[in-house]
């Protein structure tokens, strides 16, 4: 029985030291949770603090991106005009090729026009000038007779050599009106069905000096690489109608002078010869 | 391409000086102007040149007949020749190019497409 009771005894002392060690765990845990809120509360404002710095540093951020978007627009649109200015000048610089080229015929055709006052190879020079530089296969130069007031040809190319070309009256028909009036006469291109008539040219320049007529160059017909007259063609025209007027005047002026020298001189010759010996 | 020595058979005058003065725009080149194939030839032998441009229709020898003897000559034969003519009909083209010319122009000439058509055969030249 005493056995019994002191068996139940240290149980109860067992039992009672586990409740004690519960009650120390129970503290424990207590004090944990109590420090773990303090941890937490201390925490807590940390966090709050660690936001803002990330939304500060967001707004920032989406700042730098809208500046950087806002310059990227800027060099986009700077791109675009060094683009467009780029075109411009590539424009330009085909622009000022053309007009190199123009002026380069030009001066050519002008410098050979000037160079001789032999008729004949002022004429030919002239031939030159519409078939190497103009493209023309068939044409005629014409020069007015003031007394008969009619066109005649001095020189041809791609015509019917065996058939003399008409003479045409000043005020008659397309040559005849172009050379009463001093306009030029064009149509830019030949239809499908033109054919060569003299009586029809494609272009018919008046060769002027001022406001006179002195004859008509007439074209009839483009070589074959050559669909139509180009802006240079018109300013050779132009060209033409002045400079080739002078200088087929001016040589005929001056070889009709030289003839007569020459017929002066015989006479002198005759008169100053130390008379014959009978 | 600088210093090229061009040999311009032409019997314009007109011509020859439009050339000439097209190619003045390649620096320092030297131009060297002969009035027919007879004429080109005799100047072949006395003077060293880079590129023949010559005419078809000449008087006293034609530009055929001249491309073909550049071509048959050991000296010559690899001389870059370009045609500048008013004959512009494809047989003509092809009867120039079928001669040994490297490249064929028709008139009416435009700088711009001359140096061009220069500047391609020397690029492609041996």
């Amino acid at each position: 029985m005493v056995e019994d009771h002191s068996d139940i005894f240290s149980k109860s002392q067992e039992f009672l030291q586990m409740l004690s060690k519960q009650k120390d765990f129970i503290q424990d845990l207590l004090k944990e949770n109590e420090r773990l809120r303090y941890e937490v509360a201390a925490l807590r404002p940390r966090s709050g603090e660690t936001d803002g710095l990330l939304r500060q540093e967001i707004e920032l951020l989406k700042k730098r991106l809208e500046q950087l978007d806002l310059e990227k627009r800027e060099v986009e649109a700077a791109y675009q005009r060094v683009e467009e200015e780029n075109k411009d000048f590539a424009q330009r610089y085909v622009e000022i090729e053309d007009q190199n080229n123009n002026l380069a015929n030009l001066y050519v055709a002008s410098y050979q026009l000037h160079s001789t006052l032999d008729f004949q190879e002022v004429v030919h020079i002239v031939m030159e000038i519409i078939i190497n530089l103009i493209g023309a296969e068939v044409f005629a130069i014409m020069l007015l007779d003031e007394k008969t007031n009619e066109l005649g040809t001095i020189a041809q190319e791609g015509h019917d050599a065996a058939k003399p070309l008409p003479t045409v009256r000043i005020g008659e028909g397309i040559l005849g009106t172009v050379s009463k009036t001093g306009e030029p006469y064009y149509i830019n291109q030949a239809g499908a069905g033109y054919a060569v008539d003299f009586l029809h040219p494609l272009a018919a320049i008046p060769l002027k000096i001022k406001e006179n007529v002195i004859g008509v160059i007439s074209i009839n017909k483009l070589l074959v690489q050559k669909d139509a007259f180009t802006a240079v063609d018109y300013e050779l025209f132009s060209l033409l109608a002045a400079h080739a007027a002078t200088a087929i005047f001016s040589s005929k002026l001056y070889s009709q002078s030289e003839r007569r020298l020459t017929t002066i001189q015989g006479f002198l010759d005759l008169l100053t010869a130390p008379p014959q010996k009978g | 391409m600088e210093g090229l020595r061009f040999l311009v058979v032409e019997d314009s005058p007109t011509m020859r000086q439009l050339i000439s003065f097209s190619l003045k725009r390649f620096k320092g080149c030297k131009i060297v102007e002969a009035v027919d194939g007879v004429d080109a030839l005799k100047k072949l032998q006395t003077e060293e040149v880079d590129m023949i441009l010559t005419d078809i229709n000449m008087p006293v020898m034609d530009g055929l007949k001249l491309v073909s003897l550049v071509r048959q000559n050991a000296k010559t034969r690899d001389l870059p020749i370009i045609i500048i003519t008013t004959e512009g009909a494809q047989e003509d083209r092809d009867r120039g190019l079928a001669l040994g010319a490297n490249a064929y122009i028709s008139k009416p000439i435009q700088s711009s497409h001359l140096l061009k058509v220069i500047g391609d055969v020397i690029e492609k030249a041996p």
